[in-house]
């Protein structure tokens, strides 16, 4: 059993108090640099592997990788490893590529330690050859693995797209000229399928909220900030106690608005983040619903075929043709074939099974940090602004009996 | 002033805790402490020492206050004498009594802000025991009948305005009147006229766009709120209140008792027996006394108007020192610094503004963030198949009664701090008065630097013509009359110019009093602006904290669990 962490701090690695004999494997995303200029900057990152499996160089290893590792290391799982719900990656992100804002930076960093430390903490995917490859080889054998993998697995976002609409719609069927309705008709799968499909909904609006209240404590510090330098200014112009007293009160303004910003930040990274990680994860697992609708349908096709060169079969002995050991050796190829895909089908049928229960428990996990980071914030921001405030009472006071 | 606001806060404490133990948010169980936390929190601003004040063990700042037992307020604050207001809104609330009038807490006379719903500034009630309250209310469309010749006519709303009051001036302790826009117009021009010099608070705009764009009943509303916030601020000058004009507007029964504004063509018209000596003689003009305490206007003053022009052309651009000049430096240094507010005002304001603003919206994304996730937690409820959903569930519901509940605190902090905040637009508007005030003063300066003018350039007339006349043994008749003519003109002006003198120093005095008034009273009205601010601010922060500690204390099994 190998015990990895959930989640890890910004660059920080624990190694777990485990007696030596016991096998780990930890990672971390570290040092983000940005590299290049114009529209070709990226960011490279530190890549940090402690562990004393024998499989890897240990017991430290340090590679240099760039968020498109990343992602042929996602892509070869989900490849590999159908059934399983591959975690999320953040997104590409085009627009804010130019821009490389430090938050911006520190959000992927962030995710990206996420996204490696789930691939190592999972029983299946952390036994995989891509993640060692990605953990340990050099950088230029990491390059060529990524360009030689784009033009053959790499799935374009508009095929996705379309194989969700085809599990979502039945029509297509019909369209396809199938008469036999393609899908499974199980029904504690389609309910499944449903709740995967609505909480998605939810959880967007829900992160959307998330974001925009992020902004309004921006948006809040900031008044307070301009409201506490006017207020200082009027201050100044009216002089004596009462001037006193409004400088008191700029000043304080000016001072909560830092706490207001820095809470903003704290919002950001341990919930906003995180609901919009929520949100990547449920994507990511509509991609293993469109996967298993595929092996469905391969496998019915399959078995379709197989039906039909069953009667030739048996047309042809009854003929005694000479085609007959072509026939048959035909026949015997796809029903091997059949066999696979009910196999595969089958497998990732139960991987999801296994998945799902564990998806749900991480999740409420997850979100359960999530909520208490937010409460703790929240909480501790009110408390600092209702002291900050209350210490100005006594000086109020001071000012309007002098 | 001091005297009454501390006696206030001490009649307060009584009801406050009262109140208090009566409102209890229905979450918490009564709590002793928190009677205790409301005497701690009067004492820290009378400065009486507490008893719980005592040494308490502090725990460090850094400590999350979280994990340490629940009142750990009162742990990590060594003085617990500045402890919290547990309902400080209740607190606020019987300070600065909500605005709905009479609400039971007869006893608090409100030391600082004024139980109405307009911000309006009523020291001066609490100060002497004098009551004028006004209230406008019951607009109703009525119809003018006039002679014309559409049929059906003029409509125009009218309002009821209702008074209760105990000054004896006034005869009665409540009555009630009908007044229309117009007459309030009325009211505000004959007070400029009677009182100048005085910071008369300016009446609200004639809104003509507005009246035509807006819903009618949305902007009869709108103008109503204006008259009351307007009639309560005259109700509150020292001055004005006493005055005949406003007497006549809220007393006398039907059409208002009040000269209107009279057209020009109709001042021409008394003025017609004045007027041929006016357009024509310069020697022979005359300013009568009585209308030297007007500043001139257009019509029949229009040889007034020009020559008084020509004085303050005169003045800016002619070399020699006008005959008076301004030369109260205490004054112009007053005048300054009233500018110079005024420009501050304006900032704060503004930035006022804006923080309301932001609060409110922060308010708004809280509840819809709350909201999204009543759904969410609703869904996962009823799609739950596995017991991590149930938990989740639970953990979302925390959250989101949590959200909406701060999303209620901050509307209401936010509307409380518009109460306050309010006072700044206050006087904001209040500075419009001061202008009109001192343009008084410099316009009243300058009829009787023309009049000084105009007497010394007669008297050289008149050592003219009598050198000339002298010279001719036995006088010429017609030269003879010309000098009495002008002796007498001298006399006219002379007496004319005394009457001006006089007013000009009767406005120059209200001036520096009203300025004495308008520093004392924004000294007092910003002071409990601030404190009411900012006890506000420490209310609600208050209120959010306890709400999000909760969900806190319930989801931290999670974070001993990762850590």
């Amino acid at each position: 059993m190998l015990t990895t962490q959930q989640r890890s701090a910004s660059g920080s690695s624990q190694s777990p108090r485990s007696p030596s004999a016991q096998p780990f494997l930890s990672v971390s995303v570290t040092d983000p640099v940005k590299l290049g200029n114009g529209v070709q900057a990226y960011i490279s990152y530190r890549v940090i592997t402690k562990t004393n499996l024998p499989e890897y160089q240990g017991p430290e290893k340090i590679v240099i990788r760039r968020y498109s590792d990343f992602v042929w290391l996602r892509d070869r799982l989900f490849e590999k490893y159908k059934g399983i719900f591959i975690p999320p990656l953040p997104e590409k992100s085009a627009v804010e590529k130019f821009r490389f804002s430090a938050e911006f930076i520190e959000m992927r960093r962030q995710a990206l330690d996420i996204f490696v430390n789930r691939i190592a903490s999972h029983h299946e995917l952390q036994q995989s050859d891509d993640l060692r490859i990605f953990l340990q080889a050099d950088e230029e054998t990491m390059e060529r693995a990524r360009f030689q993998e784009t033009g053959i697995f790499k799935k374009k976002p508009a095929d996705l797209m379309q194989i969700f609409k085809d599990v979502q719609s039945k029509v297509s069927d019909v369209v396809l000229g199938k008469e036999k309705p393609v899908e499974e008709s199980n029904p504690e799968y389609e309910k499944l399928k449903h709740y995967i499909f609505e909480l998605e909904d939810h959880l967007a609006e829900a992160q959307k909220h998330s974001y925009r209240l992020v902004k309004r404590h921006r948006e809040l510090g900031q008044s307070l900030s301009d409201f506490g330098k006017a207020v200082k200014l009027l201050g100044a112009c009216e002089g004596n106690a009462i001037g006193k007293a409004f400088s008191e009160l700029g000043a304080k303004s000016e001072m909560i608005s830092v706490k207001l910003q820095n809470e903003a930040h704290h919002l950001l990274m341990n919930f906003e983040e995180p609901l919009k990680d929520y949100v990547r994860a449920v994507q990511s697992i509509k991609a293993t619903i469109a996967e298993r609708a595929n092996a469905f349908r391969h496998q019915c096709e399959l078995a379709e075929t197989i039906k039909l060169k069953e009667i030739n079969l048996d047309k042809l002995m009854l003929i005694r043709s000479d085609r007959v050991g072509e026939a048959e050796f035909e026949y015997k190829e796809l029903k091997a074939e059949s066999e696979e895909a009910t196999r595969r089908f089958e497998t990732i049928v139960r991987l999801m099974n296994e998945e799902i229960v564990r998806f749900q428990e991480q999740k409420t996990l997850d979100m359960g940090i999530a909520f208490h980071e937010f409460a703790k914030g929240q909480a501790r921001l009110a408390n600092s602004i209702a002291d900050a405030w209350r210490s100005l009472l006594p000086k109020l006071e001071a000012c309007s009996s002098s | 002033m001091m005297g009454s606001e501390s006696e206030g806060f001490e009649e307060a404490n009584l009801y406050a805790s009262r109140e208090e133990m009566e409102n209890l948010v229905l979450d918490e169980p009564p709590n002793g402490r928190s009677y205790s936390n409301y005497r701690s929190a009067m004492s820290s601003l009378s400065d009486t020492h507490h008893p719980l004040s005592s040494p308490i063990v502090v725990t460090p700042a850094d400590t999350d206050p979280l994990l340490s037992p629940p009142m750990y307020r009162d742990l990590r604050n060594p003085n617990a004498a500045e402890n919290s207001y547990l309902e400080p809104p209740s607190y606020a609330d019987v300070i600065f009594s909500p605005f709905e009038g009479d609400n039971g807490n007869g006893g608090v006379e409100s030391p600082s802000k004024s139980s109405e719903n307009s911000s309006v500034l009523s020291r001066s009630l609490s100060s002497s025991s004098e009551y004028l309250k006004i209230t406008v209310s019951n607009p109703q469309k009525e119809q003018e009948n006039s002679n014309s010749i559409v049929p059906g006519g003029n409509t125009y709303v009218t309002y009821l305005i209702t008074t209760r009051t105990n000054l004896p001036e006034f005869g009665g302790s409540e009555f009630s009147v009908r007044r229309r826009f117009k007459d309030v117009v009325t009211l505000s021009d004959r007070l400029s006229e009677s009182h100048r010099g005085l910071f008369i608070p300016p009446r609200p705009d004639k809104s003509v766009v507005e009246s035509q764009v807006m819903q009618k009943q949305e902007f009869v509303e709108q103008r109503r709120v204006a008259l009351e916030k307007y009639l309560r601020r005259l109700a509150a000058h020292p001055v004005i209140k006493k005055s005949e004009e406003l007497k006549a507007f809220l007393q006398a029964h039907g059409k208002l008792p009040l000269a209107a504004t009279t057209d020009v063509a109709s001042r021409m018209l008394d003025g017609a027996v004045n007027l041929p000596k006016q357009l024509f003689g310069d020697s022979a003009s005359v300013v009568a006394p009585h209308e030297v305490v007007q500043p001139a206007k257009g019509g029949r003053d229009l040889l007034r108007l020009f020559k008084e022009l020509k004085q303050s052309v005169a003045n800016d651009w002619g070399g020699s020192r006008p005959p008076v000049a301004e030369e109260d430096k205490e004054f112009l240094e007053r005048k300054e610094k009233v500018q110079d507010l005024e420009q501050q005002l304006s900032n704060a304001s503004q930035q006022a503004e804006s923080l309301v603003k932001a609060q409110q919206d922060i308010g708004e994304t809280m509840g819809e963030l709350g909201l999204s996730f009543v759904k969410l937690t609703k869904f996962e409820n009823e799609e739950a198949v596995f017991t991590s959903q149930r938990e989740r569930a639970a953990d979302i519901r925390g959250v989101a009664t949590a959200a909406v509940k701060a999303s209620r605190f901050y509307r209401e902090l936010n509307s409380q701090t518009v109460k306050h905040l309010d006072t700044l637009h206050e006087y904001l508007g209040l500075m419009l008065a001061v202008h009109n005030a001192f343009s008084d003063r410099s316009s009243a300066l300058l009829t009787v630097q023309t009049l000084l003018s105009e007497l010394s350039s007669l008297h050289s007339k008149a050592e003219k013509l009598e050198a000339a006349s002298s010279k001719i043994f036995g006088g010429d008749k017609s030269r003879i009359r010309k000098i009495e003519e002008m002796k007498e003109t001298i006399r006219v002006t002379e007496h004319a110019k005394n009457v001006a003198v006089r007013e000009y120093e009767r406005i120059k005095e209200n001036n520096r009093n009203e300025l004495e008034r308008l520093d004392r009273e924004r000294h007092a009205d910003f002071m409990n602006m601030l404190k009411g601010f900012v006890v506000n601010q420490v209310g609600y922060a208050e209120k959010i904290a306890n709400v999000w500690a909760k969900v806190a204390e319930e989801t931290s099994k999670y974070a001993e669990e990762s850590s």
